[in-house]
């Protein structure tokens, strides 16, 4: 349990393409996660996030391509001898065993001896914070008890790679933040290169070195939450992780322009076809006094004004027509201050903020 | 406060013409249970205490413990259901098995073949066995055509073939409890065996089997008690060699007209039968087996 890091192994997937009938689950994909490192794949139901998941593991047969754990080829190796830990979203818990059976199933197979299998056990449960609770029952857990245990059992036998497969989907919010943040320093005392599938792109912004987004069998994009969420490959990307009103733009020369209007950006413009402006809702600012120097600023009507509690949403719409989002944090002062609907408003948005995308849905 | 009481009266009677009306539609299946399973088996109870004089007497009790032939009916009984049970677990479970990981299509036309007996009346696969495996039936012709042995071999009239009949009648009672338990059993167990380092083979005998065993149970237990008290087939198949307490209990009507001797018998066999599911139920739980539960 103690050594970090020096163990754990790089993945390599190389052209993996598994296809059932004429739909591609994985289509091509190539993906290096460097040793140690916490990679979420985050994508729709449907994505083939789980199947490439499931190649990893080699519960699924792809049609073609290269799996290395380090410098072992793995692809054609049975599931039970690729060393690799993992989690499943049902937990799968065998029911007819305790908990200190379920965590001591993988060692009892690597005929560990009895004292040292039982110390090694007790061992995992403390790291999962589940010290004493061997005797226990799988149906006399919670979920969140179950889902620790799942880890315990899935790192008891010192894997160097670690899979997990949509672990915290089945817990209720206030519980999957405690758990994303738990797993996150787990993983940062364990050292282990893990895979992690969700759907949740809050959870994958929270805890991963670098997330890789998938949509029909691809990756999108691979990049660090903040490059993913400030410097979206597509439309895609940008639409699936947070919110964002998309402006159509239109490069004349070296201008990016929306209508008649010439945008300040400091990021450059990609180079495709159709190009749109990302604006998210945070980041515009509702505008009372002068504007700052080189800010963007856009005329709008309020069209309604949402109050969250910790923060509002006031949906306007431009001069031309379009509908455009705006968040804000709400400060003792700020609600009394809000536009009333039908009011015209000023919006800004700095140039750094002004991030022009590539149109492309894929 | 007035308003804790708002409504309770009507609120109360609703809850009891509910009731009423449950009690209602259920009143005609209570009397029939009634009237033909309670009624009879307390006059069978009766009958079995009264002797060939008329009075009240424990000879047909006291018959069955002193003559030797009755302990070899009923050791017979046992050892033919016990044989059965253990014949259908051998050929069953890994039939069962094998439907469970289909896909669920080809799944859905192996169970319909295991049912399709079922639809056929009793007598008539019982008389077909019979014509099987006479000595100049069709196995025993094309074995023989094979080569496989020379002279035609005896497989009817004794506890061959009434095993061989009772095995093929009793199937689809074990697999269908079998295949159910085996179906429930999620797919991610034995991908997380296999992911912590298991075999197939180890992951099967560690986490398939130990989750299948409800399912064995209950299907074994359902072969076991149907086979107490068969009749039909050993009659037929075992050709007055294979003497079970439901062929006894026929002699002793039709032969000796003897009804206190076959109640008592009747009596034994239901006390022997709620015995073993009593006992059973201490193991698992008998709604499970019914398909309830869950």
């Amino acid at each position: 349990m103690s050594t970090v890091n020096s163990e754990a192994l790089p993945i390599s997937v190389r052209n993996v393409t598994k296809t059932y009938g004429s739909v591609y689950a994985l289509n091509d994909v190539s993906l290096e996660v460097k040793s140690g490192e916490f990679l979420t794949l985050l994508g729709p139901s449907g994505s083939g996030k789980t199947t490439l998941l499931m190649v990893l593991a080699g519960f699924t047969r792809p049609d073609q391509g290269s799996l290395k754990f380090g410098d072992r080829e793995v692809i054609r190796t049975a599931p039970h001898l690729r060393e690799v830990g993992m989690t499943f979203q049902s937990y799968a818990l065998f029911p007819h065993m305790t908990v200190a059976g379920n965590v001591g199933y993988p060692l009892r197979l690597r005929k560990i001896p009895k004292t040292e299998l039982n110390r090694r056990v007790e061992e995992a449960l403390e790291t999962v914070q589940l010290g004493g609770f061997g005797d226990r029952r799988i149906d006399q857990l919670s979920g969140g008890q179950k889902q620790r245990v799942a880890v315990a059992r899935a790192i008891v036998f010192e894997p160097r790679i670690l899979l997990m497969d949509e672990p915290l989907s089945a817990l209720d919010k206030k519980l999957r933040d405690q758990m994303q943040i738990e797993l996150r320093s787990l993983h940062e005392k364990l050292g282990m290169t893990t895979v992690y599938v969700t759907h949740d792109q809050r959870e994958a912004l929270t805890m991963s070195d670098r997330i890789a987004v998938v949509n029909h069998g691809r990756i999108m994009q691979l990049a660090t939450p903040r490059n993913l969420y400030e410097q979206p490959a597509n439309r895609f990307v940008a639409d699936f992780i947070g919110d964002s009103t998309f402006l159509p733009v239109e490069k004349n020369g070296r201008q990016i322009a929306f209508g008649s209007q010439v945008l300040n950006h400091t990021n450059p413009a990609p180079d495709a076809a159709s190009l749109l402006l990302m604006a998210r809702p945070e980041r515009i600012r509702l505008l009372d006094a002068k504007p700052e120097k080189g800010m963007n600023t856009f005329d709008a009507v309020a069209k309604q004004v949402v109050y969250q509690g910790d923060s509002y949403l006031l949906n306007a719409q431009l001069e031309g027509g379009e509908l455009i989002s705006v968040r804000g944090v709400v400060r003792q002062g700020t609600v009394s201050g809000l536009p009333s609907v039908g009011d015209a408003i000023k919006l800004g948005l700095a140039p750094e903020d002004t991030v022009i995308i590539d149109g492309r849905e894929v | 406060m007035q308003a804790v009481d708002l409504n309770a009266e009507g609120l109360r009677a609703d809850e009891r013409l509910e009731r009423l009306k449950l009690f209602g539609l259920s009143s005609p299946a209570l009397l029939l249970v009634l009237v033909i399973l309670v009624l009879p088996v307390g006059w069978l109870f009766y009958v079995s205490f009264i002797g060939a004089d008329g009075q009240f007497s424990l000879e047909n009790y006291e018959r069955m413990i002193n003559r030797k032939s009755y302990s070899r009916i009923f050791m017979t009984t046992f050892q033919v259901s016990l044989v059965t049970t253990g014949l259908c677990i051998l050929i069953g479970y890994p039939l069962a098995y094998f439907i469970s990981q289909l896909p669920s299509k080809w799944a859905g036309l192996c169970m319909i073949s295991v049912l399709l007996p079922f639809w056929t009346s009793l007598l008539v696969r019982t008389y077909a066995w019979l014509v099987l495996l006479q000595k100049r039936g069709l196995v025993n012709e094309w074995a023989m055509s094979l080569g496989l042995w020379d002279e035609p071999i005896k497989m009817v009239h004794n506890m061959t073939g009434t095993l061989i009949g009772m095995v093929h009648i009793m199937l689809p009672f074990l697999v269908l409890p079998l295949y159910g338990a085996m179906k429930s059993i999620n797919r991610d167990y034995m991908n997380a065996a296999a992911n912590l380092g298991a075999s197939p083979r180890r992951a099967f005998w560690n986490v398939f089997f130990p989750l299948s065993t409800p399912g064995l149970f209950a299907g074994s237990l359902m072969v076991f008690v149907l086979c107490l008290g068969f009749f039909v087939t050993p009659a037929v198949l075992g050709g007055g060699k294979v003497i079970m307490v439901s062929m006894k209990i026929v002699s002793n009507i039709e032969l000796f007209v003897n009804w206190g001797a076959a109640s008592a018998l009747g009596v034994v066999l239901l006390v022997i039968t709620m015995a073993i599911l009593w006992i059973a139920s201490w193991f698992l739980n008998i709604e499970k087996m019914t398909g309830g539960g869950h």
